[in-house]
């Protein structure tokens, strides 16, 4: 990891050092060609200037003024030698030896000498143009050029300065890539490895930057909560399968054991295995119940939901029940609208709503008296529902949390048929349609409400299998 | 309980088990001779394939998990080549939507497992008859008692009777089927076409209303309990 921050911060240097060379080579190249093509510019109107000079004053106007203009603080360079090479007049002390022989600009900068008031400095360069005069005389006019060389030389000291800069922030980049950023995936690796060797409550470090580092591991820490969440749902079955499973199996055997020991006649043969019967098939349902809460619980690419008309679901359900709810002594009443489409899972909806209706029947009615049993379904911007409400006694409080749990009766005794998963199984219906399930006190009796969300995009929309 | 089933005396038919359980599969066969018909088992998918394609019959039980060639692909396979034997797909895997899978494979019926044998010959019974003459039918006749389709009227002895629309589903369909047993799941199915699970016996009320209007002022019985099964119409002769 921390051999990545080195290689980075090292390829992103050497990347902006050529970058920086290659512009700075670039700009001083420019910069200079325009500058010596205005000095060569200068020189020819000078020397236009000092030919009219020449012409209107001959040999001796010429001297003076150049004689004149020499001596002007910051002048050009001037030279006017015989024919024999003797300097007449001009600033220039010496010059590099063969300047003068050839006239016409000169083509490289060349070093000269020159009388200067302040001080002598040596060695400086110069552009000139040198122009011969009929008579054997040469005339040198020229620019001095150190400006551009010192220019030169500040910008190889700025670039020299700015590698360097880039080198320490190179470093500066290294130490936060290396020892922050690269330091919080070694706290990913680190609590990803104590996950992997079995702490599933471990959860990766988020440090609330809500960058992408933070954005991955929240993700990861969903995807691990649910992870532990389906281990302990699974956990909870086979306990409870150890639990709910084994006392029917138990008293089976007993009754098997027990027409082996002691022949029973023909009769009650028939009602042993009839008994016998009725115990297995409530321990399939049992099982049916566990199987399915636990296949819609893994997720919504096991339930295969399409467009279906909820009225028309919640009308047949109560149709189905009516009847029951009569004999009972309930009277069953529903509220709705002539449609309501939506996407869900037809069965999974009527399995729901048949489990609510068949709870308000077996624990809301009573001999004494007649109860009320309401199912409505409606809808608003956000979402639809369906709740079953009865007058019965209703569930206290702190108790209605826990009748969602698998195997959870308020009935301990358990006269009542039934598996105790009804609830749980409505509830994970509710869950893999993104809505929810809730108790509440109806005032008097219950109101049980499956509440789901209108957008169904959140538990992934599914119309095929 | 296979010879209450029998009792009914259904024409025999030639019925092949698919299923790769040897126990399982010999009690099936052993429970279908005892309700009159033919039984041949194959022990895994390309047998059984090979078999529903070379000998006809009426219908075909196929297991969803076999060995070689898997329930589903057996079916796929057989529609592919143009077999429209009826078919129940019987599997341990009860749930759903997994039955949706298994119709749209080509099933016809779906059953899970663990199930009751009376369950099993009930639909086996009802699925052999599919290809029957009913569904065209414009009225159905059992004893004195009349069903006509298209006016929805319903007379006993020639005396109208008045039902609800869904108690006119119930009969129509028991009446279609009449002289077969007919469970409370197939009646869920098909009367109201949903195929969860009612934790209570929902079926059962709706059977005694449906028949207080039908027989009580009439006498002999016509709708009758098959214990352990379901229900029977039929008219005692």
């Amino acid at each position: 990891m921390r051999m990545t921050a080195v290689r980075l911060s090292a390829v992103y240097f050497l990347l902006f050092a050529i970058c920086a060379v290659v512009l700075v080579f670039y700009v001083t190249a420019t910069a200079s060609t325009i500058v010596e093509d205005q000095s060569r510019r200068a020189i020819s109107e000078e020397l236009d200037e000092l030919a009219q000079v020449y012409h209107q004053g001959g040999i001796i106007g010429l001297v003076r003024t150049i004689d004149r203009r020499s001596r002007q603080p910051g002048a050009s360079l001037y030279l006017v030698t015989d024919a024999s090479g003797r300097i007449i007049a001009g600033n220039v002390e010496s010059l590099q030896a063969g300047v003068l022989d050839r006239a016409g600009p000169t083509k490289n900068a060349f070093s000269y000498e020159r009388y200067s008031d302040s001080q002598r400095e040596r060695y400086h360069l110069a552009i000139a143009e040198v122009v011969s005069l009929p008579n054997g005389m040469r005339v040198l006019v020229g620019r001095d050029q150190s400006e551009q060389v010192r220019f030169r030389g500040v910008v190889r000291s700025a670039l020299i300065l700015a590698l360097a800069l880039m080198g320490v922030a190179a470093l500066i980049a290294w130490f936060f890539v290396g020892r922050s950023a690269l330091k919080r995936l070694d706290g990913v690796t680190a609590a990803s490895s104590r996950i992997l060797s079995g702490d599933l409550s471990e959860r990766l470090p988020v440090t609330g930057a809500g960058d992408e580092f933070d954005r991955l591991s929240a993700n990861l820490n969903t995807l691990l909560a649910r992870i532990s969440l389906l281990q302990e749902g699974l956990q909870q079955v086979s306990d409870n399968i150890a639990h709910d499973l084994r006392t029917p199996l138990t008293r089976l055997r007993t009754r098997a054991e027990g027409s082996l020991a002691a022949p029973p006649n023909a009769e009650e043969a028939r009602e042993v295995m009839e008994q016998m019967i009725a115990e297995c098939d409530q321990m399939i349902r049992t099982f049916d119940a566990l199987l399915m809460i636990s296949r819609v619980e893994a997720g919504s690419d096991q339930v295969i939901k399409s467009e279906i008309d909820l009225a028309a679901i919640v009308a047949d359900l109560t149709d189905l029940y009516e009847p029951l709810a009569e004999d009972a002594g309930a009277e069953l009443t529903l509220e709705c609208p002539p449609e309501m489409g939506v996407v869900a899972s037809r069965e999974l909806i009527a399995q729901a709503l048949s489990n609510l209706i068949d709870n308000a029947l077996k624990y809301a009615t009573s001999a004494e008296r007649k109860t009320r049993i309401k199912v409505q379904l409606a809808s608003d911007e956000r979402q639809w529902w369906i709740a079953v409400s009865d007058d019965g006694p209703g569930i206290p409080a702190d108790k209605r949390g826990r009748v969602l749990e698998r195997f959870y009766r308020l009935d301990q005794s358990r006269t009542m048929p039934g598996s105790g998963l009804g609830l749980s199984l409505v509830q994970a219906i509710a869950h893999v349609h993104g809505g929810r399930l809730v108790l509440e006190d109806a005032a008097p009796g219950l109101t049980v409400r499956l509440e789901m969300p209108l957008d169904d995009r959140q538990t992934g929309e599914r119309s095929d299998g | 309980m296979p010879a209450e089933a029998a009792t009914v005396m259904p024409e025999s038919m030639r019925i092949l088990i698919i299923e790769d359980d040897r126990e399982a599969a010999s009690y099936l066969v052993k429970a279908l001779k005892e309700a009159g018909h033919v039984a041949d088992h194959a022990a895994d998918g390309e047998e059984g394939l090979h078999s529903a394609q070379t000998r006809a019959y009426d219908v075909l039980i196929v297991d969803r998990m076999l060995p070689k060639l898997d329930g589903l692909s057996v079916v796929t396979n057989l529609r592919e080549t143009g077999q429209d034997t009826p078919v129940l797909i019987l599997s341990a895997l009860g749930q759903v939507d997994d039955r949706v899978k298994g119709l749209r494979a080509g099933g016809d019926d779906y059953l899970s497992k663990p199930f009751a044998i009376s369950e099993l010959l009930a639909r086996v019974e009802v699925l052999g008859k599919r290809r029957g003459t009913k569904d065209v039918e414009t009225s159905y006749r059992v004893g004195d008692l009349e069903l006509d389709r298209l006016s929805h009227e319903v007379r006993r002895a020639g005396k109208p009777i008045v039902l609800q629309p869904r108690e006119f589903r119930l009969l129509e369909y028991l009446m279609k089927h009449a002289n077969q047993v007919v469970t409370r799941t197939m009646l869920l199915e098909n009367v109201w076409d949903y195929h969860f699970d009612p934790q209570t016996n929902v079926i059962d009320v709706h059977i005694s209303r449906l028949r207080s209007k039908i027989e009580r002022e009439f006498g002999p019985p016509i709708l009758h309990t098959v214990r352990g099964a379901g229900y029977i119409m039929r008219a005692d002769d």
